[in-house]
């Protein structure tokens, strides 16, 4: 079955030949890039989800301590209270290569080196529990961050692998059964004429040996 | 040098802003929308989405779901945990190996 049109000739199967074994390497390559890269989306994965029900849990805990803060407080106390923040958070974003998939990796940085220093309000017209409030919410940041790095990741590996699976599955069901078809279909096509040349030249040679001799 | 921000109702948010994370009030509409293109264009390498507004954004972050950054993340707001952040883990998983293998319990 040569379902694309190939010239029959030597040079075209070695070409071929050629072709196949590239082929055949790189189907080879791309295969263990893919499961190297799922071997490591499935670790990557479950720390994924451990994080965010750990991160979902935590930021539900400290919602409720805000609700409470707000109950206790007036929206016009608590506005004031929010309004000058005195902590700043930079990222350092570096990326880390997992199997040639650039992940991101933050590194956080405050602005100021006392993490305490996130209470931009005086203490006298502010409810305690705007304190618990904030403290909690302050434990779960690095692990909110640490879930960002870790779920981008999983993104970005699950499209690597799926444009991987779909390159080794085009390459071991299409790429190569076709070359391979192709280059049986040239060599049966050039034994094929040897063989016809092979007949006409003792044909010939009958022919000739008649005309000499008489036979 | 790289910042955090965070979108969402004023509620479920306002408490970012004494962490030092950059707090973006607004409801769901157009301004929503607005705002989070102004953000993805800035220099935030993440941004938390609340949930609750995630879901009218959805075209928006789709296209930046396979991009390096910035990184785009759902949090539970205020109104309770509707499990659409879990789901995006889950999503990822069938695109990865094409079907669900770590929440089928």
């Amino acid at each position: 079955m040569a379902t694309k049109q190939v010239n029959p000739t030597r040079m075209e199967l070695t070409r071929l030949k050629k072709k196949l074994a590239t082929a055949t390497k790189g189907h080879k390559l791309l295969k263990d890039k893919r499961d190297e890269l799922m071997r490591q989306f499935l670790d990557m994965v479950k720390l994924n989800k451990q994080l965010r029900e750990k991160v979902e849990k935590a930021i539900g805990g400290a919602n409720k301590n805000f609700v409470l803060a707000s109950a206790s407080m007036s929206n016009e106390t608590l506005s004031a209270a929010m309004l000058a923040p005195k902590q700043e958070v930079y990222l350092e974003v570096e990326s880390r290569n997992i199997m040639s998939v650039d992940v991101p990796k933050y590194k956080i940085n405050y602005r100021t080196p006392d993490k305490s220093d996130m209470f931009c309000y005086g203490l006298a017209f502010t409810s305690c529990d705007l304190d618990d409030a904030v403290t909690s919410l302050s434990q779960v940041l690095p692990d909110m961050l640490k879930l960002a790095e870790v779920e981008k990741s999983c993104q970005l590996m699950a499209d690597e692998i799926e444009k991987t699976r779909r390159r080794v599955n085009a390459l071991e069901h299409v790429m190569i059964p076709e070359t391979k078809a192709s280059i049986k279909y040239i060599s049966m096509k050039l034994d094929e004429n040897e063989r016809a040349t092979q007949t006409r030249l003792m044909k010939v040679k009958d022919m000739m040996l008649k005309e000499a001799h008489g036979y | 040098m790289y910042r955090v921000a965070v979108l969402g109702d004023k509620e479920s948010i306002y408490g970012f802003a004494a962490l030092g994370l950059d707090v973006f009030f607004t409801a769901e509409g157009d301004d929503a929308e607005a705002i989070f293109k102004k953000l993805t264009q800035s220099d935030y390498a993440v941004i938390y989405v609340t949930e609750h507004l995630a879901q009218s954004l959805e075209e928006e972050i789709a296209k930046f779901a396979y991009k390096a950054s910035p990184a785009i993340i759902q949090i539970p707001g205020v109104w309770g945990n509707t499990g659409k952040g879990m789901l995006n883990v889950k999503k990822s998983v069938e695109k990865a190996v094409g079907s669900d293998i770590i929440f089928n319990d």
